[in-house]
């Protein structure tokens, strides 16, 4: 096969024609190979191999991997406690919510749980998070669709959580605020009321989504019934989150095995039956409604309740009374030495949680030393690149970046 | 539903193919079972409720000599069955790491198996697609996640005392 870009019009053969950033190759009668990635207009990089015959998709072929750090294995090389700052690379915007499961997981095989304080703060991240990690995916699914409109607006409004979420831990994305038996900080004074300002911005934003966006005739005309999961399918192939829901099944891990406090908290879980593009979309616009109802419950319960320890005392007991003062001034809970030395008991645990684009589950094991044994992580994304391989194939291409996009794929998260 | 009554619940279920149950931290429950009945384990389980796999974990004993390979099961579809996680586990000879694919039983295994494969190396027969997903060829060929794959890393202060 030769590498040259073959442009002189007689010599144009389709059988190695090299396009920049696609590559075809024809492999039978009317049945070409297409290379479509690593670059392209989604987030991150990840490559999928189509087979068309025509412009119909007849089996395409996900190829994952372009950001693959190793994280499972780096991890048994590090102590627990940078566990953290190392995991929450898989999802920087959803980053509470993908280290917080890691952080049950130790503080259960230490048998230990962080105070209500302290669990009504991770709530309160992950939301912001959850909210802001929506609106990324808003904001690439515009791109997708040419609509540059729906790329600018999510990406601004994106910009009020993520400015929230660096007022209460002091990072735009990576946190590293759920930390073994707490958090980091407690909200800072006059958190709560511009929070709520936030939620009421985000209420009024939501409606113009839905003018300029989810009405919009054309979205509709690529959207609907295009890469329909029906609702067996979806669960036999294990797809998560907002894609499974928008399938018509009602799993969600904040209901079905809930953490921290949302056994404690007001919130329905919304669920469409049709299972296209076009329901996916609606889908996550409910949930950002969801997340702003909760947010605001966690608002009102930081107003009445005084501020308390947001540490486990079996961690804040070793703190030096200079932390102790800080802490009393600025809410702020500096890690003593103790984490750095920590060992955790031998066994196993098992923890989940739901972030943005679904359900993230950890295997944690110990054999009682001061790093892990083995830690298995899969994520949402990952379970979520099986649509390509099953759903995609009998679509036209026009319609992949439209199934991207509505899948929310986030190509770092799934090669972890 | 409680972990034990659920435990009583697989025990019939599986009669003698269920060799222990162990119940950690009260939502995690870990079915050790023989590599020859782990289609059969597999079916009954799907039957029972438990619809899909979470995750496949595979851990390296490597003094021990052994891999041991646990498909985490858990439901969509059945409100109660959805708190638990149910890991079916085997272990398989470390020098030769071959066992049977459940794709066929469960389509979500499908990029799982792979990558236990790229990583572990471990051979899942008649897994119909079995490549390396994440990694590159070369790279899988280190098998990258055995404990006998030694990360290069400065000693950290607290390894050197110990």
């Amino acid at each position: 096969m030769s590498g040259i870009i073959r442009t002189q019009g007689a010599q144009v053969g389709f059988n190695d024609l090299k396009l920049p950033g696609m590559w075809s190759r024809k492999i039978g009668k009317d049945l070409y190979e297409i290379f479509i990635g690593p670059q392209h207009p989604g987030s991150g990089h990840m490559r999928i191999v189509i087979r068309i015959d025509g412009d119909v998709i007849v089996e395409a072929d996900p190829d994952m991997g372009y950001v693959h750090r190793t994280m499972e294995k780096l991890s048994e090389v590090r102590t627990w406690i940078k566990g953290i700052p190392l995991f929450e690379r898989m999802a920087i915007h959803d980053a509470c919510n993908v280290t917080l499961p890691y952080v049950r997981a130790v503080e259960k095989l230490m048998d230990i749980e962080a105070p209500e304080r302290a669990k009504y703060l991770r709530v309160l991240l992950c939301e912001i998070n959850r909210i802001a990690a929506f609106l990324y995916g808003f904001g690439i699914f515009g791109v997708f669709l040419g609509h540059s409109t729906m790329y600018m607006w999510p990406f601004g409004d994106r910009e009020v959580w993520v400015e929230l979420a660096e007022w209460l831990t002091g990072a735009r994305l990576t946190h590293s605020y759920p930390v073994f038996g707490g958090v980091r900080r407690d909200v800072p004074a006059g958190f709560t009321d511009a929070l709520r300002k936030a939620i009421r911005y985000m209420r009024k934003r939501l409606e113009d989504y839905r003018k300029i966006f989810v009405d919009n005739p054309v979205i509709r005309a690529r959207l609907e019934d295009v890469g329909v999961i029906p609702k067996n399918l979806a669960i036999e192939l294990g797809i998560t989150g907002p894609n499974l829901r928008a399938s018509g099944v009602k799993y969600d891990v904040r209901l079905n095995h809930p953490y921290e406090v949302y056994d404690q908290l007001d919130f329905e879980i919304p669920v469409f039956q049709e299972g296209d593009a076009y329901a996916r979309v609606w889908q996550r616009v409910e949930e950002i409604k969801q997340s702003l109802n909760i947010l605001e419950q966690v608002a009102d319960w930081l107003d009445k309740h005084p501020r308390t320890p947001i540490l486990h005392d079996k961690f804040w007991k070793t703190a030096p009374p200079l932390y102790k003062k800080i802490f009393e001034e600025t809410g702020r809970a500096k890690l003593g030495a103790v984490y750095a030395i920590m060992k955790v008991p031998a066994g196993k645990a098992y923890e989940r949680a739901e972030t943005a684009r679904g359900e993230i589950s950890y295997y944690v094991e110990s054999n009682g030393g001061n790093k892990p044994y083995r830690i298995r992580i899969h994520s949402a994304s990952a379970r979520n690149a099986l649509v390509y391989k099953y759903i995609v194939p009998g679509h036209r291409v026009m319609d992949l970046p439209a199934i991207y996009g509505s899948i929310d794929y986030f190509p770092p998260e799934a090669d972890r | 539903m409680g972990p034990e009554e659920l435990v009583e619940r697989i025990k019939s279920l599986l009669g003698d193919f269920a060799k222990d149950i162990k119940i950690w931290k009260n939502d995690y429950i870990e079915v050790e079972v023989d590599k020859e009945n782990i289609e059969e384990v597999a079916k009954r389980m799907k039957e029972f409720g438990f619809d899909h796999v979470k995750d496949l974990t595979v851990v390296d004993y490597m003094k021990e000599g052994f891999f041991r390979i646990i498909y985490n099961l858990g439901s969509y579809d059945n409100f109660e069955l959805s708190y638990y996680i149910v890991g079916i586990a085997y272990n398989i000879p470390r020098d030769k790491p071959v066992t049977k694919t459940l794709y066929y039983i469960y389509t979500s295994a499908d990029f799982q198996e792979r990558e236990a494969y790229e990583a572990f190396g471990i051979t899942f027969e008649g897994h119909p697609d079995l490549r390396p997903v994440l990694l590159s060829p070369p790279v899988a060929e280190l098998k990258p996640l055995r404990k006998d794959f030694v990360v290069k890393e400065d000693p950290e202060i607290i390894t050197k005392k110990k």
